[in-house]
């Protein structure tokens, strides 16, 4: 038994046929081999009936080298990649439902400039507010409001590529 | 043409003969067209549907034909669980087709509804809900291309009640593609070449067969290997069937209750071609230090085999079949006789042994039936005591001979998976080997060898114990036999006489193997009830968890 796996986010990237059941059937077979799905986006893609979904599993490199070769088993599975951190670029969307009196408002619309936020909706209470970016940017984007009463928070989960190029070094 | 009759009519296609039936309400349509455009189909329609499913495995399993299934909704479909999922864990191709509840009560909790596209996802190696009658061909055609190909394993089909009724034309596709599902058949050339390099260099050579040498038909090009090169062979539970010429070269099956010589050849070899295995803690025992000496190859059709529980050295993948042929195309040259030597002096002073006494001993009789029943007997095994002694005393010398619940390990599994043989098997001799637990699991199924005339040799191994698990609690719980006792058991010579089965008690070891001679020779199904040594234990055994050289020899 090993106890003292290093457990990492590793995020994969899985082109999958839209058929029947074919997103449970991938969240079932994660679950099954130990591993918690701490994100997972799906989306359509220029082929007609593909779907390209994108999974953030904690776990440590072998098994996760594992759950590769599991996904592929599924017959309506036809990409697996890994999604290599220090090279891909990563985006997750996040509304925000924040309760801003007038007075307040000010000091939220400043944090909403200095992280290019937008606002999507206001009311006489509050705001919505969206904000694009990798998952540290919309942490932070969060932890700067906590003083401020957030109502609600909806993200996506994150999507992501590889880039062309491997970065310099 | 209705769904019902595209059903029936591709299963024709197919090339099926035999079909594993049990109606309900929700396949009545099925059946209905059976009755009548079936010509050419055997239908053989067990007691449960567990014990259909299990014989359509042991069809499989021993003729290397899919095993095809069809059951109702609801309870009909999930009485197949079981039996789904122990082909599931030993490859084994299944056809299984569920009828399932009209498509517009899907969802309503409906009479005898079930989610069963839900519930066997996880043990299947495809399932389909068809919606659309237009689909229905196709599905079936990719469903057997699916079970049967690459690593085979069961498919499920569910048919909701109103596409059996519906019209459609019949176009039963020739061939299929599937883009993401692309079997490899042969292996990397580069793969193959270090193979042969890595074969050439090492003094201590060992070949561990398993299932996938039965499942790809590979045993010919695998005892050809043997032959060519000398190199010695031990094979896990499902790797049954290997048979070098020379018997020097054979050392058994390794694991848990491997012989010591087999054990001792795995930890001792310098290099391991392990083909078709997929390294179950059964067979390694601590991944730590399973075969701590050796560099390993290891050939499977399944990717995800490789590094899944043993970290190998050199992975090919593709069909034991098309890379032994390979191999075996290349002239090794190799020189192992120290080892050869070292191997033949351990395995004549540790040999397989058991006590005597005035009790039966289980492994006698399992000699006594090597000896008396024709090599081509295709023997099959419940799950205990019963199975691993027959591993042990049984030399199984052909492919697909050899049938057993060896990785979901089902109880109840050998009388249906031996109807299920002998259906598939009318030339051949089929002997069941069972315990007096597992034998009861499914002993409803005695009510149908004699109604389609098969031939079924049955030998229940009764110790009034369950017997594999009364052995752990010997060594591990202090003999707190818990929940192990059998008392009560029925007369099982009486039990087979309600089913008209010939059928003889056998208590005295002197009269033993006159008995199984007899059963030998019969020429109709009989049924033996033993009175076997209670005591007996499965040895040796490596706990466990721990190495294959930390092995009790008794308990």
């Amino acid at each position: 038994m090993k106890t003292d796996r290093i457990l990492t986010d590793h995020i994969v990237s899985v082109l999958v046929h839209n058929n029947p059941g074919v997103l449970s059937k991938i969240t079932s077979l994660v679950t099954r081999r130990g591993f918690n799905i701490d994100g997972i986006s799906a989306g359509p893609t220029r082929q007609n009936d593909m779907f390209r979904l994108t999974i953030v599993v904690k776990g440590d490199d072998k098994s996760i080298e594992q759950i590769q070769k599991q996904l592929y088993k599924i017959i309506d599975v036809v990409k697996v990649a890994p999604i290599i951190k220090s090279r891909m670029v990563g985006r997750e969307i996040c509304l925000v439902k924040i309760k801003a009196s007038l007075s307040d408002r000010h000091e939220v619309l400043q944090i909403i400039n200095v992280f290019k936020a937008n606002v999507v909706d206001v009311g006489g209470n509050g705001l919505i507010v969206e904000i694009t970016g990798d998952s540290d940017k919309i942490d932070s984007f969060l932890a700067l409001l906590e003083s401020h009463q957030i109502v609600d928070v909806a993200r996506t989960g994150i999507v992501a590529m590889n880039r062309w190029d491997r970065p310099y070094k | 043409m209705n769904g019902a009759r595209i059903i029936v009519e591709s299963l024709k296609k197919e090339g099926v003969d035999t079909i594993f039936c049990y109606t309900g309400g929700a396949v009545i349509k099925i059946f209905d067209e059976l009755y009548k455009h079936g010509e050419g189909l055997k239908l053989i329609q067990p007691r449960h549907e567990q014990g259909g499913t299990h014989a359509a495995d042991g069809y499989a399993r021993s003729t290397g034909k899919p095993g095809v299934v069809i059951v109702t909704s609801g309870p009909g479909a999930t009485n197949t669980i079981t039996g789904i999922a122990t082909a599931y864990m030993d490859s084994s191709p299944l056809i299984v087709i569920t009828g399932q509840v009209s498509s517009t009560l899907i969802g309503t909790d409906a009479f005898q509804e079930s989610d069963v596209t839900g519930i066997t996802m996880p043990i299947t190696k495809a399932n389909y809900l068809v919606k659309d009658i237009d689909d229905l061909a196709v599905t079936i055609k990719k469903s057997f291309f699916i079970a049967t190909t690459g690593r085979p394993g069961p498919v499920v089909i569910d048919v909701p009640g109103d596409i059996q009724r519906q019209e459609a034309d019949f176009n039963y596709p020739d061939t299929i593609e599937l883009m993401s599902y692309r079997p490899k058949d042969t292996g990397h050339p580069k793969q193959i070449k270090s193979t042969i390099k890595l074969l050439s260099k090492a003094k201590k050579p060992l070949v561990l067969a398993g299932g996938g040498v039965n499942l790809s038909n590979a045993t010919g090009e695998m005892n050809e290997f043997l032959d060519k090169t000398g190199i010695p062979v031990v094979h896990t539970l499902m790797g049954n069937g290997v048979n070098p010429a020379d018997e020097n070269q054979f050392l058994g099956f390794i694991g848990m209750h491997g012989t010591l010589y087999g054990n001792y050849a795995i930890q001792n070899a310098d290099l391991i071609m392990a083909v078709g295995v997929r390294f179950s803690d059964r067979i390694v025992g601590n991944s730590e230090t399973f075969a701590k000496n050796a560099k390993i190859i290891h050939i499977d059709i399944d990717p995800a085999e490789i590094d899944k529980n043993i970290l190998v050295d050199l992975p090919i993948v593709g069909s034991a079949k098309s890379i032994l042929k390979e191999i075996n195309n290349v002239d090794l040259k190799i020189d192992i006789t120290e080892w050869k030597n070292e191997l033949i002096n351990y395995k004549k002073e540790n040999p397989l042994s058991y006590g005597k006494g005035k009790l039966i001993k289980p492994q006698h009789i399992i000699e006594l039936a090597e000896k008396y029943f024709p090599e081509d007997t295709v023997v099959v095994t419940d799950v205990g005591q019963n199975q691993i002694w027959v591993a042990q005393y049984y030399r199984i010398k052909q492919p697909r001979s050899f049938l057993t619940s060896g990785g979901l390990g089902t109880m109840g599994y050998g009388l249906p998976a031996a109807i299920g043989a002998a259906v598939g098997n009318p030339d051949r001799q089929v002997v069941m080997f069972a315990g007096d637990g597992g034998f009861q699991m499914n002993m409803q199924e005695l009510g149908i060898i004699r109604k389609y005339g098969l031939k079924v040799k049955m030998i229940i191994l009764d110790n009034s114990y369950l017997g594999m698990v009364r052995q752990w609690q010997e060594l591990l719980f202090e003999k707190r036999y818990s929940g192990t006792d059998m008392e009560f058991n029925p007369d099982f010579v009486k039990l087979a006489d309600v089913f008209e089965i010939r059928s003889v008690f056998l208590k005295d070891p002197d009269k033993a193997e006159t008995v199984i001679k007899e059963l030998a020779e019969s020429t109709e199904s009989m049924l033996v009830h033993i009175a076997v040594d209670p005591d007996e234990n499965v040895l040796p055994m490596v706990p466990a968890g721990k190495a294959l050289d930390e092995v009790l020899t008794k308990l």
